[in-house]
């Protein structure tokens, strides 16, 4: 039944994915990212981020607190290369 | 790269009220707004707020947006820039822009961040399904596009956004299945849940969410209690035949820019997630960063539009503007501030508040 739950909808990551890459021992929210992609597509882990810290404290008997986000590196959302060699332009 | 006084990002009733009142002590300001319009949540929040006058009680959440939009237009120090996303923060005080497809950088003398929060999702067999919305998007399609989201909802949640978006659905025609709510008690305001238990919608505290069905959109949900421990009780499944699910189970503060600018946070679960130390300024431990509003913690807009004054004044402060009212003006916010805390379902945001209150003043 956990194969239809999908935690990732930007990159289509199901449930069943991610305890898999737990029960392989990836425990931090970094590990699973690299591993599956989990959080980086647009909405840059807004949206999956909460649900796989809880798995993650499910798995791991730490807090949600306790389990550290991935870094949050710039930029927040998508740009186009081409305005970013455009550098420092007008409108 | 532009040198601005003051960057406000976001233009929601936090962002709104920092910019004018950072603008009204004399800082030039630069606000920053994702999307195309002005007034964040503000403008689909069709029911009437509470509070005191000087928070609007008793307007409706469009109508407020209206009155700071016009403020904010009155105020020729701020500098509005709509399709502007901030995409990133950098230690030698950089921020970049994108703003339509162009790419721009300031350097801001400081940041006000009021960028809100975001929807929290549900893991739930079929969670993907057409028909399965936040409760912003069902909002949006019906208060600010006149679109009917489904023609039977269940709600998942009784917080105030529950119970409020519940009777807009109701308003707008739309039959509400029920409410449930995983808490063991409704979370929102009485007087928004006992409208819609008067027009006959259950209220289902203790229940949640076991899967939703339905192959090309949904056609049902069936619900579960859950015992003391939040697990699921087998043999108390329900199933409500309904082609919309709207999900308002909390939000989390966006504070990507925080944790660039290397914020000290802290998880407030209280708060909605992970929220920024700060002082009674709403300054963050970056000296240059404030904060107001959902990104400092999830609050109510009346709240956010008071915490956008304090740091909106204080950051202008900051920078040596001064007005003769400056004192005045700010003990006024903070008491206004502190009596939109005083109600009992306050409490938890105080409490929560008190995890990362800094003592140390500007």
């Amino acid at each position: 039944m956990s194969d239809d739950i999908i935690v990732c909808r930007c990159e289509d990551i199901k449930l069943s994915e991610i305890r898999g890459h737990i029960e392989q021992g990836a425990h931090t929210t970094e590990e699973i990212k690299r591993r599956c992609r989990c959080g980086m597509g647009p909405c840059q882990g807004r949206t999956c981020m909460p649900i796989v810290a809880q798995e993650l404290s499910k798995a791991t008997g730490k807090s949600v607190g306790e389990i550290q986000l991935p870094t949050f590196r710039q930029p927040t959302a998508a740009i186009k290369l081409g305005a970013l060699t455009g550098g420092d332009g007008d409108d | 790269m532009k040198e601005v006084d003051i960057v406000v990002i976001g233009g929601g009733p936090a962002g709104l009220s920092a910019a004018v009142h950072a603008a009204k002590m004399g800082a030039g300001v630069l606000l920053l707004e994702r999307s195309q319009a002005l007034g964040g949540q503000l403008v689909k929040q069709t029911h009437k707020f509470f509070g005191s006058r000087q928070e609007f009680a008793g307007e409706r959440g469009f109508d407020i947006a209206h009155t700071l939009m016009e403020q904010i237009a009155q105020q020729e120090k701020i500098e509005v820039w709509t399709n502007a996303t901030a995409l990133g923060y950098y230690p030698d005080g950089v921020l970049t822009v994108k703003r339509n497809e162009n790419f721009r950088t300031f350097r801001p003398r400081k940041l006000i961040v009021a960028t809100g929060a975001s929807e929290k999702a549900l893991a739930f067999p079929n969670n993907d399904l057409p028909g399965i919305y936040g409760a912003g998007a069902v909002q949006t399609l019906m208060n600010l596009y006149g679109v009917m989201p489904a023609k039977r909802v269940l709600m998942v949640g009784a917080g105030n956004i529950g119970v409020i978006v519940a009777y807009q659905l109701l308003q707008a025609g739309v039959e509400v299945a029920a409410v449930i709510e995983a808490a063991p008690r409704i979370g929102g305001y009485w007087v928004h849940a006992s409208k819609i238990r008067r027009c006959g919608v259950p209220i289902l505290t203790g229940h949640t969410i076991r899967q939703a069905h339905g192959t090309t959109q949904l056609t049902g949900v069936t619900v579960c209690r859950l015992d003391e421990k939040w697990t699921m009780i087998p043999g108390t499944d329900t199933l409500f035949e309904v082609d919309g699910l709207c999900l308002a189970v909390g939000l989390s503060p966006l504070t990507e820019l925080l944790w660039q600018a290397g914020c000290k946070m802290n998880f407030v679960p209280e708060l909605g997630g992970y929220v920024p130390w700060r002082n009674e300024y709403l300054q963050t431990t970056h000296k240059n960063v404030y904060v107001a509003g959902d990104v400092a913690g999830v609050e109510e807009a009346s709240a956010a539009m008071v915490e956008g004054k304090l740091a909106g004044l204080a950051a202008a402060f900051a920078l040596n503007h001064q007005t003769a009212d400056f004192a005045a003006d700010y003990r006024a916010a903070k008491q206004q501030l502190n009596a939109l805390r005083s109600g009992p379902l306050s409490a938890k945001v105080c409490h929560g508040l008190c995890k990362v209150m800094l003592e140390e003043a500007m």
